[in-house]
């Protein structure tokens, strides 16, 4: 399996240096799609500018980095481009082994169930082949790295990548089962951007079926393992938060850094939900609806974990896709982050209902927006509302892939408890809806 | 030539103490010149009457020294003085009124109409008990002054932009829009909250919108406006500086500001002062400045000074049905019949520098007084028309000064320093401001200080700021750059360039355009958002070679900016405005794309909250109307159901 992917290695580095060398750069660097205000290289090099003018990259409002991003890039602000080929490459890696020790267990589970004759009969179509299995940690990191939506995100070096490269090294090591450097990880991540927070459920429950440990509220070592949890993520979380206090001086970067995140006063277009609906919202309104579409993110957390507290990896996709659906700024590094699952997910495919659908409106919409954004803003022949429309339509498909994937996936798992031809009461076959 | 300026300076030291030996080279440059122009036309009586106006100029510069010896003598007692900011000859009134019209023929064929008002109180505004007596100074500005413990204030409305390439330096420069600058005295703890509530009344006062200045458009620059008075506090927290390059002035500012003069527009100068001319104008601006001068060099007293300043440019050829004729009375519907009888000196001077022998354009009533200054670092004379003499009005107790243009050729010497700006790049994502700054001198390099005040929703990116001169990369030798924070306060970019001799210098740098709140476009956001001038202060090379000895009389519009040193002076340039196209959203529709993106997000809502709350079960078809209505019927009857 090694010599497959380093070929893929090699090719998806070609892409991109390939790339780097041509005229594209300055293009899709400011595509508004792939870089945010958050993420733009731009906005670095500002930072670093401002630094070396002796002012404080946070004292204005182009600058929005975590203070670690500047203190990477003052060393090597030169390499950038061997830097944003690097972090893809640790994510495609990452991706690779998580998915792969994932997949070991899965199958060792399935044997185990296999075994205990817990599955019905009919449901061997359903259970997963060492075979199909084989090529999916390698399709995945495949999914990653020659994703069109990676390569362009890669290419205007959004720091996204990196933030995408931290969150794969939390799934590698909350799946190899490290307690220690999965909270690590997931303080970074959540010091780059806020809302990888919601990835702890997970974690949290993939580490606890891990080392046996049973989801209940009144045992002593489920609330032991859960604070022991919390006191490395904190305490991870304050040292890297400290860190960044004494490379600068001051507090300033908070409100720079997570208030901007938060409160969206950056209205420029992206492929979110935010922009055009703050930049029309009544002024009276306003902090009632951000304090709306910010929970929206959070809110979904806690009734997933519940309803996948069996599936942590799968709750993990979930997380990711709600993140990257309803952030303030997204921008599609962070789509292909959670589409490069989709291959672990193949045995769904059965279940999906408007696959075909889904994907031609994606489709459809990464082409379109480059389109009207050239109407809107350089030919003027097109207002906002036609790039706001295609940004609704790309967010509907979105959700349509994330809810069916959640659909499939409950679905085959009521299949494997109850079978996978059901028969009504009078014999016939029988059909299976949502109540 | 050198010889024969040579024997005219020594002809001319025996005549008088005035140093008339640059009229004198300007008189014989451009005689000669004219006269092979005069040659050409083959008329040797025009030749023979130009020679006879020089010696009649002679006979008057000397009529004019002796018209005023106190004064030159006066001033030859402190000739010695390095730098004077006001007149220091006369033991000083408590308060004192002034008053001055410039007029400068432009090569364009405009005519350039300058009015200056000087009120000189004897006070301090800053002591406890309140001044409550006023005399000629205008009580409503006394009060701000001591209320808002203002040191300096300087304020303009200005209506077109200063061609500097056609017209030459103004007097006093202004950018388009409304400009407020003020230093306030270390006593002010709050200086934000004063700026405000000042900028509040000057408002009231003056009838404009600078109540629209807030935090997004004050800045506090750290080199480019140093106190033009007394000072000794130059710690810029104490200064703000604001423009609204959107503003449009016109009468209503206008009669506030005239009603400041303490004879109104009753009498004096300031019955010239007719809006509907002044308004049909190229350009029209009116200032006021405020600040501490000392009285005598030695700067043992202090008074206030309030120098009201109006400057207007006639376009001749739109309103003189193509004859260029010029007359007081044709450019502001007026004539003159006195001095204010409070001010202490009322003149009309007329810049004859480039007409010394009366080809290019005819004056009357002629004047005998003539005088010279160095404004701007060029020397220039001027026929001087005092108004508190009887004589200046003749018989029919009227001046109307007229100019007839006899040829329109003429060639304006370039100004040394001149500067332009534009946006490049196209669409509305990102762009380029491009600022060009033309050295004209042929040898001589200096440095200008560049003051870039930009909106918060231009992202200014720093990072590509470049500056080239001769295509080779120019450095900075200093740089201020304060970022923005979006609705909170603007860029603010300041840079001391050192400008290569004969070159031009340009300054970019790349922006990126926000997209706002729908609520905080202006009315006809289309139209677009204005970003005000960079502002330019340099002290240029002078023209006039080095002369210590000043023995004459400077007028008032040569004093405002204290000069250090004769070698050089102090000039600022005003850029054009910007004007800058944002992206926008439909404003038509707020309901809509809250309605729309609600409906986006309560579908991802839900269909996971579908999920998440239901389970699977086996769909049991439920039976028809039919059979239902029947099964009821049946139910009725006792029978069994189908």
């Amino acid at each position: 399996m090694a010599a497959p992917l380093t070929l893929l290695l090699l090719v998806a580095v070609t892409i991109r240096a390939a790339l780097f060398r041509s005229c594209l750069t300055d293009l899709i660097a400011e595509r508004v799609e792939v870089v945010s205000p958050l993420t733009a290289w731009k906005r670095v090099v500002e930072g670093l500018a401002l630094l070396d003018l002796g002012v404080s990259p946070y004292s204005g409002d182009v600058f929005h980095e975590t203070p670690l991003i500047i203190y990477l890039f003052h060393f090597v602000v030169d390499y950038a481009e061997v830097t944003f080929m690097l972090a893809d490459v640790i994510t495609a890696v990452a991706l690779y082994m998580a998915v792969k020790d994932y997949n070991k267990q899965v199958f060792r589970k399935q044997k185990f169930a296999l075994e205990a004759d817990r599955y019905p009969l009919d449901c061997l179509e359903l259970i997963r082949s060492p075979k199909e299995m084989y090529y999916i940690p390698l399709k995945v990191a495949m999914f990653y790295l020659l994703n069109p939506f990676t390569i362009l995100s890669c290419v205007a070096k959004s720091t996204c990548g990196l933030n995408n490269a931290v969150i794969a090294l939390f799934i590698l090591s909350t799946i190899r089962g490290n307690v220690l450097l999965s909270a690590v990880f997931l303080s970074l991540s959540t010091y780059q951007s806020i809302y990888p927070l919601t990835l702890c459920a997970p974690a949290l429950l993939y580490l606890m079926q891990r080392q046996y440990i049973p989801v209940n509220f009144r045992r002593a070592s489920f609330w032991w393992f859960i604070t022991e949890y919390a006191f490395m993520y904190l305490g991870s979380l304050s040292v890297i938060v400290c860190l960044s206090f004494f490379l600068l001086g001051s507090w300033d970067y908070l409100p720079s850094v997570y208030g901007f995140i938060l409160s969206v006063p950056d209205l420029t277009p992206n492929i979110g939900l935010f922009w055009y609906f703050f930049a029309e919202m009544f002024e009276h309104f306003r902090l009632f609806f951000l304090c709306v579409f910010q929970i929206n993110v959070f809110f979904y957390t806690i009734p997933l974990s519940i309803k996948l507290k069996e599936h942590p990896v799968f709750l993990i996709f979930m997380q990711l896709a709600v993140i990257s659906i309803f952030k303030s700024y997204p921008t599609v590094g962070d789509i292909a982050l959670y589409m490069s699952f989709l291959p672990v997910w193949s045995h769904l495919h059965r279940f999906l209902r408007n696959i075909f659908l889904v994907s031609c409106v994606l489709l459809a919409c990464s082409a379109l927006f480059p389109v009207l954004w050239h109407l809107w803003i350089y030919a003027g022949s097109a207002n906002s509302n036609f790039y706001y429309a295609i940004t609704l339509l790309f967010n509907v498909a979105q959700i349509l892939l994330v809810s069916d994937y959640f659909y499939a996936f409950l679905r085959r798992e009521h299949h494997l408890t109850y079978g996978l031809y059901l028969k009504r009461k009078d014999g016939s076959e029988a059909t299976l809806i949502l109540k | 030539m050198a010889a024969r300026r040579c024997l005219s300076s020594v002809l001319l030291f025996i005549l008088c103490t005035f140093s008339v030996f640059t009229i004198t080279r300007c008189q014989e440059t451009t005689l000669a010149g004219d006269n092979g122009a005069a040659a050409g036309d083959s008329s040797p009586a025009d030749t023979e009457a130009a020679e006879q106006t020089v010696e009649q100029t002679r006979w008057e510069a000397t009529e004019v020294t002796e018209a005023i010896p106190d004064e030159a003598a006066a001033d030859k007692q402190d000739s010695a003085a390095p730098e004077t900011v006001a007149p220091s000859f006369t033991p000083p009134p408590k308060d004192d009124f002034q008053e001055e019209l410039v007029i400068r023929p432009l090569h364009s064929g405009d005519i350039y109409a300058s009015f200056q008002f000087r009120t000189l109180w004897q006070t301090d505004f800053t002591r406890e008990n309140k001044v409550s007596h006023y005399g000629l100074f205008p009580k409503s500005l006394g009060q701000i002054i001591s209320k808002f413990s203002v040191r300096e204030l300087h304020i303009s409305f200005t209506q077109g932009y200063w061609r500097t390439m056609q017209w030459g330096q103004p007097f006093q420069p202004s950018p388009p829009g409304a400009e407020l600058w003020v230093w306030f005295q270390d006593s002010v703890t709050d200086v934000d909250g004063t700026w405000k509530e000042l900028a509040n009344v000057l408002s009231g006062i003056f009838c404009a919108s600078l109540n629209f200045i807030d935090s997004t458009n004050t800045v506090q620059p750290s080199a480019s406006f140093k106190p033009l008075g007394i000072a000794n506090v130059t710690d810029h927290q104490f200064l703000r500086y604001a423009t609204l390059p959107r503003e449009i002035v016109c009468t209503e500012n206008l009669t506030p500001w005239k009603k400041l003069l303490p004879c109104g527009t009753k009498a004096g100068l300031a019955v010239l002062l007719k809006s509907e001319k002044l308004f049909h104008s190229s350009f029209y601006s009116q200032a006021v400045h405020i600040r501490p001068v000392c009285e005598d060099w030695q700067c043992k007293t202090t008074s206030w000074e309030l120098r009201q300043t109006l400057n207007v440019v006639f376009d001749l050829h739109t309103s003189g049905q193509g004859k260029r004729e010029w007359s007081l009375f044709k450019m502001f519907s007026r004539t003159l019949t006195e001095a204010c009888p409070l001010a202490s000196t009322s003149k009309i001077y007329i810049d004859v520098t480039d007409n010394p022998q009366g080809e290019q354009f005819e004056l009357s009533p002629f004047t005998a007084l003539l005088t010279q200054a160095v404004v701007l670092g060029d020397r220039r004379t001027y026929s001087v028309y005092d108004l508190t003499q009887q004589i200046t009005f003749g018989s029919v107790r009227s001046l109307n000064l007229l100019i007839r243009w006899k040829s329109s050729e003429g060639d304006m010497l370039r100004p040394l320093l001149h500067a332009e700006r534009y946006v490049a790049g196209y669409g509305l994502q990102t762009g380029e401001i491009h600022t060009l700054m033309y050295n004209n001198h042929p040898y001589r390099s200096f440095p200008v200080l560049l003051l870039d005040s930009v909106p918060w929703y231009l992202r200014l990116y720093i990072h590509t700021l470049t500056v080239t001169s001769k295509g080779k990369d120019n450095k900075p030798s200093y740089i201020h750059y304060q970022p923005s924070k979006d609705r909170v306060r603007p860029h603010l970019l300041e840079m001391l360039v050192q400008l290569p001799p004969n070159s031009v210098t340009e300054v970019t740098v790349e922006f990126e355009r926000a997209l706002l709140k729908w609520t905080e476009y202006t009315p006809d956001p289309n139209h677009g958002f204005y970003v005000g001038s960079s502002v330019i202060s340099a002290l240029v090379p002078s023209i006039v070679a080095m002369d210590t000895n000043r023995t004459w009389e400077s007028p008032l519009f040569s004093s405002f900016f204290p000069c250090k040193e004769e070698s050089s002076y102090f000039v600022r340039i005003y850029t054009e405005p910007l004007l800058v196209n944002l992206p926008t959203p439909d404003f038509s529709m707020p309901y809509n794309v809250i309605c729309l993106t609600c409906t986006v997000v309560a579908v991802g809502y839900g269909s996971l909250y579908n999920l998440l709350t239901r389970s699977f079960q086996i769909e049991e078809p439920s039976p028809g109307l039919a059979k239902r209505l029947a099964n009821i019927i049946r139910k009725m009857r006792g029978v069994p159901p189908l």
